[in-house]
This record gives structure tokens, C-alpha cells and sequence, in this order.
């Protein structure tokens, strides 16, 4: 046994330093379309390799919709004149105020899969892994709706699961705020409407904080999560509109 | 060689009134017989109990006036549908499950989506389409079922039972899911026991159900290739690359050079990735802190890798018919090789570790059991079959992309226990970063991608998934759209063994063996 704590001790501190300072680390993010001003040509080209309409062209604009935008890179690539590409991943908008207060620094969150594909189940896994670690955070992930403050939800709301997931929203105590992951569960995204998924969490359950992204990676979520404790600001869920960017701390500040 | 035409003969032969051969294509090794539906079982006792032919799915097809069931077996000369025929009205064929049992589910599942019935077949319904929540005789496969809008008469009732418990003194039932423990996918199980052993494991599939398949129907193929590789992320690459395999048998196009080696290369980059997660799962399951921390390292490693390469965490946008959606360049991937032997060396220090673990090894060794019998009748695919001796793996059976070039060994245990599927997920790691430095090295110039102009017609797409063996059969119609997509999944064949492993061990051995069969629910469910 004394050879695991060698070996933990061995592999020395791999956490980021996010969200104190930015993290620069290669394949954190697979980043996503920015929106713009484009002749009315090209937009129109643009838009018709988008397969979930996520872009819209309005007053000279290209404009984007994050919930649906799937990053199939269509409109990245084999085009003359391809959308900007943003490698950030503060994605996180927010319909209400974050849960303050004696919520701040101890959060317990309920993960419920809705018909996920398993890429945003997995990237919420990865918040406990040293990379991420979560609880240095005072996030924690509980498997009972009773001790739960946030309902992280994700995937297409498959209808199997509409019930359960009311059940579980209905079993936490107030104050609760739900955090959709991922384009399933904020729009349906490749999946929804039909006769076995919907249009996002939204049909049935008040969302807090939207997290887009398909997947998002592990710290768009951890983003999400911080605007749901109020720890960090919101960004637009499009584009135009750009989010602000976090400044670059060269000094990482001491940890709460 | 002309095992295909020999095989087809034989079947005539053995029944020469009720079997005709449709289609032989020697240089496909691709055949096809048409038989009558009485015939049907005896035929398929004879492919699957005399000649070892495995049995990939049966595709239900609703062709004009006429049900148009193809099953789907694959074997030494290649593959071999078996098409039957009856007029719609006529919904009753016999069941093949009692002679090939790896048949089951794929029964069921047509009985449930399609208003199908399996005559002999031993349980129908309740499966796909949950009794509590659907309404009674929706059958949402069929055409005239308009798939866009929710189903009006659906509602959630909790007065749900099993049809069949076990009655003994004492016994109970152990009810688990579909909302449990931590980042977990949703599934249901119900564990019968009298107390510590489970008697009966009984898992409860399907709240993932997204009606993939009717997804896809009138969708234009490049739509397809979207659902094809975000319907079960954790495969992505390899299902998006078999979707684009079946487009590319309709466009009858030459794959560049190029694209073929860099199709190894990633799909053993998605193997190698998805086997560290699996390894995440079991040390996670077992308890041990370090252990998990340690493994979750490397996965996130090997994502970072994937992400910095091709742009996406799981190579989602990658993979397209014809070839490749964009190029990589050469140096990239030899330097991807070399940071994916430093996480290698690393998981086989991690090995190492694990097995001087007697804690560890005990909560694995002699654990969810699964015989070569059992697995071969169950028709269980990838590391899980190969972890209980039977060696089977697409990429050396029915080779594609780049792989006949490629030299590998496919690893193969004899225990079938827990900890025989843990060194093989290990070994396959190694296998993979093999395999990958192979693609990486003297990778030729050229385009990534050649154009599909696909025909009207149907065709299938085969790959060894990480989970084992995946089919996609495609049919498309004149304008590029598809009429008919169906998935056959890895995980589909391996969760209709799953209860066999859990059967017979104690309870709080059930989260291990459900790691260790490293099973998407995502994939089962589509």
C-alpha cells in the first residue's frame, strides 16, 4: 500500500490554475466559432454548411447561436473564407443569479443523463480527476437529489427519462439551481424535437446557468458551475455579442 | 479461394427447394441467399452451430408492399446475409433465438420498434419501448410513423413490475437506477438475491432511447455522419468511420493513401483513449484512490493529445466519407506517437502496480465469470469475447482502412474473469500505440479525401470499435438521402451477456463488473 502514496506523492501538483489564471494547456478546448460582419455571399455560403442552424445573418452579421453549435468545424473548414476560430472556454450564460451566500464555497451537485452520448458525461467526470479537482473548488458530486443544491443536467431529454428527472428536481431542497451541459440539453441540438427526445431542458425544468458546447470541456463546466455560486460572470449564449475575456494573472492569487 | 460461392452452394444443396442465391461477390466477399421464413432457423443453426459463423443483427426493412428482414452473419468467407420475405400483413416469423441465442435482443428489438412478432421466441416486449411510458401498439420504425413530434397519448406511470421474480424465502429485489451514484449514464437494474449473492441480474436498458435510426431517415448523408458520430461519443471515431465506409461502398471510390494510414491512426488513438478511461472505471470501482487518480491522468492526457490534434477532445468532425474532413500533418502525429508511448509506459507502470495489489487483484480474479461458451452463444464482441478466449477482432477478420498493412497481434485471454478483461484492455493499449507509430511512420503524401457521390443502394460499414465489433448498414435513395440506417452495435451484443457475468457474485461485486465490461449505455440505447 505504501507503494500508491509513493506514487501519488511522486506525481506531484497537476492541477490548473483556473480559475485563478488562465489555463494554456494544449486540447483543453476544442474552441468555437466567433460571429462577424461578412458580405452577404459568403455568409450565405456559411450558412448552408450549418447543419443545426445555428447561424443566423441579420444586418451585415453572421450571427451565432451557441446552444445549437455542435463544432462540426463546417464552417471552419475547406471554406475561402471560414469563421474566426476562439480557443477559450469560459462558455457559461445565465438566466438567474448564482446561489450565494453559505452555497458559495460548499456545493453539492446531481448529475442526471438524459440520452447523453456519454462526451458530456464524461467531461463532468473529468472535473474530478487532478487536472480538474473540483473540490479544491468546494464543488462535490452527491448521488442523492436530497442533499443536492445544483441538478446538472445533460443530454437530449429522452423521453424515458423526463420523469426521473422531475422526480429527483422535485426530491432536492430549496434553494436549487439547474445547470444544462451541453447543445442536447439546451436545444435538442442533432437529436431533438422528435418522438423520443425534446428541445432541451428548459421544456420542463427552470434552468439557472446554460454551459453550450458539444462537449463543452471540463472547464466550461467548471465555468458554469462558478456562475452558478455567483464566482464568476456570465457570457452571452451568442455571437456577436463577444464574452468578456478573463484577464491574463501572471501571479496566481492565493486559493480560497 | 471461392469460399463465398462454395458456401452459398452448400446451403443449396442442403436445402435446394427453399434457398436461392441473390448476390455473390467473391472480390467483396460479400453474399447474399434469400430463403423462405420456415427455413430460416435451420439455416441459421447451420451458419452458427456447424460452420462458427457469428451473427452481427438483423435489419428490418419495410420495402414497398413487403417486410424485408436480412440477417447478418460474418465468418471465414466473408460476410453472408440471409434475406427473407412476407407481404406486410403477414407480421409473424419465426424466431431464431432458441437455436442462436445471440439473436435475442436483436428480436426483441424488432418486435418492440416494428409490430414484429418472433414466433417461439420466449419473451417479447418491454424492451426498446418501456411498457410504463409508451402506449400500447406504437410502432415508431414503421413509415407511417412521423418521427419529428412528441407521441401524444405518452405518459409515465410508476406501477411498473417485472413480469418474473424469484420466489425463494427471503429473497428480495434490489432495485438500482436509472438516476445513481455519481457521473453515471442512465440504466435500471433490478439484482434478485436472498441476501448477499445476486440470484438474478435483470438490466433495465433503453431511457437513452433517441430513436437514432428513424433520426435518420429522409436526413441527407452527410446529416447521417453527424448522428453517426455523436450517437455514443466514447466510439466516435469508429462509428462516424464505418457510417463513412457503408457511403463509400455506394460511391464505389478509390480511399487516397494517406487517408487509409490516417484512419489507423486514429481509430487506435480513440481505442488507446477509450481503453484508459475503461481502466479509470474499474480502478474506481474497486476503491483505489491513487490508482483512479493515476488512471484519470492519463486519460485526460490522452484526450488533451486527441484535442491539440484534431481539433476535437473526442474527434468528433474528423472522420468523413472518402477520407478525412481535414489533414494532419505528418510530424504532428509522430510527435502525438511519442507523447502517447510516454502515457503508455506510464499505464504499464500502473499495471505493474495493480497487480502487486492483493486488494485490488481480489476484488477481480474469479469475478463476473463468462465462459468461451457462453460468449460464443451470446455473441459477445471485443475485449470482453477476447478476454474469455475467443479471439475475434474485425480489424484481422475482415480487414479495412489500412490495417491488411499493418502487423499487430490481437491480445487474447483465457479466464474470462474481471481481471482477464483488465489485461487485455492493457494490453490493447499497447497494441494501439503499436499501431498508431506504424500509421505515424513513412505516411504518404496526397489528398485526405476523395469525393462520394454515392448511388441509390444499400450498403454496410464494419469496424472493431474499442467495444468490438460495430455493423452500420445504410440504404440511400436517388437524392443522397437515407431511407433506412441501421446501427448494430458493440455494446448492444455485450450488454445481453452483462447479467451472465453478474450472476452467481455478491452484491457489492456488481459496480466491478459492470467496469470491467467497459459498456456505453449511450451505444446500446442509440
Amino acid at each position: 500500500m505504501s507503494e500508491w502514496v509513493l506514487q501519488g506523492l511522486r506525481t506531484g501538483i497537476k492541477t490548473t490554475h483556473y480559475p485563478d489564471a488562465r489555463e494554456r494547456a494544449p486540447g483543453v478546448s476544442p474552441g468555437r466559432p466567433v460571429g462577424g460582419s461578412y458580405p452577404a455571399d459568403q455568409a450565405e455560403a456559411l450558412l448552408a454548411r450549418c447543419p443545426t442552424g445555428a447561424l443566423r445573418y441579420q444586418d451585415g452579421q453572421v450571427i451565432i447561436d451557441y446552444r445549437r453549435c455542435v463544432h462540426c468545424f463546417r464552417c471552419a473548414r475547406e471554406l475561402k473564407t471560414p469563421l474566426t476560430w476562439e480557443m477559450d472556454y469560459e462558455w457559461a450564460g445565465a438566466n438567474t443569479p448564482g446561489l450565494t451566500g453559505p452555497f458559495g464555497r460548499s456545493v453539492h451537485i446531481l448529475v442526471v443523463d438524459t440520452g447523453d452520448c456519454g462526451a458530456c458525461l464524461n467531461e463532468v467526470k473529468q472535473l474530478n480527476n487532478p487536472y480538474y479537482n473540483m473540490h479544491r473548488l468546494g464543488f462535490f458530486i452527491t448521488p442523492t437529489p436530497r442533499q443536492a443544491d445544483i441538478l446538472l443536467v445533460v443530454g437530449a431529454l429522452s423521453a424515458p427519462m423526463r420523469e426521473p428527472l422531475l422526480q429527483a428536481y422535485q426530491a432536492m431542497p430549496d434553494p436549487k439551481r439547474v445547470v444544462a451541459v451541453g447543445a442536447c440539453a439546451l436545444s435538442g441540438s442533432l437529436f431533438g424535437p422528435s418522438f423520443a427526445c425534446g428541445t432541451g431542458v428548459s421544456e420542463l425544468l427552470p434552468v439557472a446557468v446554460e454551459v453550450p458546447g458539444q462537449p463543452p470541456p471540463p472547464l466550461a463546466i467548471l465555468h458554469g458551475l462558478l456562475v452558478a455560486v455567483g464566482r464568476r460572470p456570465a457570457v452571452p449564449l451568442s455571437s456577436p455579442n463577444l464574452p468578456m475575456p478573463i484577464p491574463v494573472i501572471e501571479e496566481v492569487h492565493s486559493r480560497p | 479461394m471461392k469460399d463465398m460461392q462454395a458456401l452459398c452452394e452448400q446451403a443449396r444443396q442442403l436445402w435446394p427447394s427453399e434457398v436461392q442465391a441473390l448476390r455473390i461477390d467473391e472480390a467483396g466477399r460479400l453474399g447474399e441467399l434469400r430463403c423462405a421464413p420456415q427455413t430460416l432457423p435451420e439455416l441459421a443453426d447451420w451458419l452458427f452451430n456447424e460452420l462458427s459463423y457469428q451473427f452481427a443483427g438483423l435489419i428490418v426493412e419495410e420495402a414497398g408492399r413487403h417486410w424485408e428482414l436480412r440477417y447478418l452473419f460474418y465468418g471465414q468467407a466473408g460476410r453472408l446475409y440471409l434475406l427473407s420475405e412476407q407481404p406486410l400483413a403477414e407480421r409473424s416469423f419465426p424466431s431464431l433465438s432458441t437455436r442462436v441465442h445471440a439473436a435475442d435482443w436483436q428480436e426483441r428489438e424488432a418486435e418492440d420498434l416494428f409490430g414484429l412478432v418472433f414466433s417461439g421466441h420466449p419473451r417479447l416486449g418491454d424492451f426498446v419501448l418501456h411498457d410504463d411510458l409508451w402506449p400500447e401498439g406504437l410502432e415508431p420504425m414503421r413509415r407511417s410513423f412521423t418521427g419529428t413530434r412528441p407521441v401524444s397519448d405518452r405518459q409515465a406511470r410508476t406501477d411498473w413490475r417485472p413480469r418474473r421474480i424469484v420466489q425463494a424465502p427471503g429473497a428480495f429485489v434490489m432495485p438500482i437506477g436509472p438516476i445513481y451514484g455519481g457521473a453515471t449514464e442512465s440504466a435500471h437494474f433490478l439484482l434478485e438475491t436472498v441476501g448477499e449473492e445476486v440470484i438474478r441480474a435483470f438490466p433495465r436498458l433503453f431511457y437513452q432511447y433517441r430513436g437514432v435510426e428513424k433520426r435518420a431517415e429522409g436526413a441527407p448523408f452527410s446529416q447521417g455522419l453527424l448522428l453517426a458520430e455523436r450517437f455514443a461519443a466514447r466510439s466516435a471515431f469508429a462509428h462516424a468511420l464505418a457510417y463513412s465506409r457503408a457511403i463509400e461502398a455506394l460511391s464505389a471510390v478509390e480511399l487516397p493513401p494517406r487517408a487509409r494510414q490516417l484512419r489507423v491512426f486514429f481509430a487506435e488513438l480513440e481505442r488507446f483513449r477509450h481503453h484508459l478511461g475503461t481502466i479509470e472505471g474499474i480502478c474506481t470501482s474497486t476503491g483505489l484512490a491513487v490508482a483512479a487518480s493515476q488512471a484519470a491522468l492519463l486519460e485526460e492526457e490522452a484526450l488533451r493529445l486527441s484535442g491539440a490534434l484534431a481539433g476535437h477532445r473526442y474527434l468528433f468532425g474528423l472522420a468523413a466519407p472518402g477520407g478525412l474532413a481535414h489533414d494532419v500533418p505528418a510530424a504532428a502525429c509522430r510527435e502525438a506517437v511519442s507523447q502517447a508511448q510516454a502515457i503508455r509506459r506510464r499505464a504499464q507502470e500502473l499495471h505493474q502496480r495493480l497487480r502487486r495489489s492483493s486488494s485490488f487483484l481480489d476484488r477481480l480474479e474469479q469475478v463476473g465469470l463468462i465462459s468461451p461458451e457462453q460468449a460464443r452463444d451470446h455473441g459477445l464482441v471485443g475485449p470482453v469475447a477476447r478476454a474469455s478466449g475467443l479471439s475475434r477482432d474485425l480489424r484481422q477478420a475482415q480487414p479495412y482502412s489500412g490495417y491488411p498493412s499493418c502487423s499487430f497481434r490481437v491480445p487474447c485471454e483465457r479466464e474470462g474473469d474481471g481481471y482477464a478483461r483488465l489485461r487485455v484492455f492493457f494490453a490493447e493499449i499497447d497494441q494501439a500505440v503499436e499501431l498508431m507509430a506504424q500509421a505515424a511512420q513513412d505516411l504518404p503524401r496526397g489528398p485526405v479525401r476523395a469525393e462520394c457521390r454515392p448511388a441509390a443502394g444499400a450498403a454496410l460499414g464494419w469496424v472493431e470499435a474499442p467495444v468490438g465489433a460495430a455493423f452500420h448498414w445504410v440504404r440511400l435513395d436517388e437524392s443522397g438521402r437515407i431511407m433506412r440506417y441501421r446501427l448494430m452495435t458493440p455494446s448492444f451484443a455485450n450488454w445481453h451477456g452483462f447479467h451472465l457475468a453478474a450472476e452467481g457474485f455478491a452484491f457489492q461485486d456488481f459496480p466491478i463488473i459492470l467496469a470491467t465490461f467497459g459498456l456505453s449505455v449511450a451505444e446500446n440505447d442509440r
